[in-house]
């Protein structure tokens, strides 16, 4: 069933009675040419190119829980492509390129919203470091403005500029960033996944890999046993736990991130506004809550859910940027468990393993790359080769040296 | 969360700062790259217990080792290892 703005009269007109299901509730077939482990953005991503551009169709994706019960359905929705590092800017940035024409590709209301990404710094260094990956970004042929402080009152009159610590003195600017609608991206793909003949596969854990003479044979899960010559792993958070089926140890530390959405106010945040001197992001989502979120807890974590410190370092933060923040009340708050890689950044690679496949590491920035990490993955577990826009992502960079390290801060995931 | 200090007793998480997990032994100067890659980078990453180091920064100052479990933060037990 496409969806389209007669689709939606006709619907009107008849009392809503006529949707159908956007996908299928599939059962595990005993075998597929390729198994996605992990139904999330990633995952879904990942069968809908395999299927639509690589032409194979006889594809599962396995999800545990419910399709984007994970971090796809728990992050702050924010996509930009303002890295400095090449082999990031390059991926990020046709990562922008796909959300540009999502809605259309997947006949999908994805919401995207391109209100700009604005990073605010505070000092002349911080100034300078801003210039520096802004002009990195124009390298790469992507937009990026600095504007000093007057720009960015004109913009966001609200914020404290003349803060005694932290005084605002501009920032960088990504006019094509902004946000989209998570669930909408998981439900998205996973609909066009569906038509082109993807079974999804719901309530379905994977509890082995099965590996013979060093090549993946299929996988065990809790609906019975499957085989496949090509199995993708796609299980954000998790990425240790599932790899270690096979045997293999990850360059990653699991850790939470929370976020928290406040009561519903009049449009107020146009875009997303990050704080330079502390770590906190902020935008509106559509229905008016505000969305923000900071630092992840700093230590390892498989439980779903924050501690309270940094829930009040989170809102020292906002205090910090966005006074008027304090009069409102915080609706929600949650957890999300992510994989935080030794450099940062994330992996879409082989392993030693022939057939089995790691996509990886996205540490709390994974959303905004959902189209593209689909898109690169796709093309490798097809081709056995990967995509030059996501070539830099090598499992072999932490043997090699090659590390992708935005931050400079070595490998230490809790300060990525 | 409250950790265990055994030189000042039950104090709150916010007073420690975190490095990682315990286990992995630096290698020996001359050891492969293996090794040297192994412990620099690769982590078990267990959902359960875990031998951490935590640093009692704003307290005793001592290096500690936490086990905790990850899925649910309780401290199964909390030393010093140079005690
Ligand atoms: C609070 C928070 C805020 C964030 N904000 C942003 C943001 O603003 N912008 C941004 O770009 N990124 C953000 N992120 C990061 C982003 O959400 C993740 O990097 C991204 O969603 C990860 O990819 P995914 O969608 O495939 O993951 P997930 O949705 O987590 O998918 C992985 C799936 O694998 C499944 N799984 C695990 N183990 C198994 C198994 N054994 N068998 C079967 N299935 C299994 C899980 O149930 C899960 O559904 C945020 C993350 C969090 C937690
Ligand atoms: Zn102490």
């Amino acid at each position: 069933m496409s969806y389209s703005v007669f689709r939606l009269a006709r619907e009107a007109l008849r009392g809503q009675v006529g949707w159908k299901p956007a996908w299928r509730d599939a059962a595990p077939k005993p075998g597929y040419d390729a198994v996605v482990v992990g139904g999330g953005g990633h995952g879904l991503a990942t069968a809908y190119y395999l299927a639509k551009e690589h032409g194979l169709a006889n594809v599962a994706v396995l999800e545990k829980s419910w399709i984007g019960s994970g971090n796809a359905g728990r992050n702050t929705t924010i996509i930009r492509s303002n890295y400095l590092l090449p082999g990031n800017e390059r991926f990020y940035e046709w990562s922008m390129k796909l959300w540009e024409g999502l809605e259309q590709e997947l006949n999908y209301n994805t919401m995207v919203s391109q209100r700009g990404v604005l990073n605010l710094y505070h000092s002349d260094a911080q100034r300078d470091a801003y210039a520096r990956r802004g002009n990195g970004m124009r390298l790469h042929g992507v937009d990026a403005d600095l504007l000093d402080a007057a720009q960015v009152r004109a913009r966001h009159p609200y914020l404290d500029f003349d803060n005694a610590r932290f005084p605002i003195r501009g920032g960088l600017l990504q006019r094509r960033g902004g946000t989209a609608r998570h669930d909408a991206v998981v439900w998205g793909y996973a609909r066009g996944a569906d038509r082109r003949g993807v079974d999804i596969v719901q309530n379905c854990e994977v509890v082995g890999i099965d590996v013979v003479n060093g090549k993946v044979r299929g996988v065990r899960t809790t609906r019975g046993d499957i085989v496949a010559n090509k199995v993708a792993l796609a299980c954000a958070g998790n990425s240790s736990r599932v790899a270690s089926l096979a045997g293999l140890r990850l360059p990653i530390e699991s850790h939470v991130l929370q976020a928290f959405v406040s009561e519903a106010i009049k449009p107020l945040i146009d875009g997303v506004i990050t704080f330079g001197a502390g770590h906190f992001y902020i935008s509106q989502s559509d229905k008016g809550g505000l969305v923000f979120g900071g630092d992840i807890d700093g230590y390892s974590s498989y439980a779903q859910r924050g501690s309270l410190p940094v829930v009040e370092d989170v809102m020292e933060g906002g205090m910090a940027v966005l006074p008027m923040l304090g009069r409102l009340r915080v609706l929600r708050q949650w957890g999300g468990i992510m994989d935080m890689s030794m450099d940062g950044s994330p992996i879409i690679d082989r392993t030693p393993i022939a057939g089995l496949y790691l996509n990886a590491g996205w540490c709390y920035g994974g959303f905004k790359a959902t189209p593209a990490s689909g898109w690169c993955f796709a093309h490798l577990i097809a081709h056995d080769a990967p995509h030059p826009a996501g070539d830099a992502f090598r499992l072999d960079r932490f043997v090699t040296g090659a590390v992708l390290d935005e931050k400079g801060v070595g490998a230490q995931p809790n300060l990525h | 969360m409250r950790i265990p200090c055994p030189h000042c007793g039950e104090r709150a998480s916010e007073e420690f700062s975190y490095l990682g997990a315990a286990d992995p032994l630096r290698p020996p100067p001359d050891a492969t790259a293996e090794a040297w890659h192994a412990y620099v980078f690769l982590r078990d990453n267990p959902a359960g217990n875990l031998r951490e180091f935590w640093h009692h920064v704003h307290g005793c100052r001592r290096w500690l080792i936490v086990t905790r479990d990850t899925r649910t933060h309780a401290i199964a037990a909390c030393v010093d290892p140079r005690a």
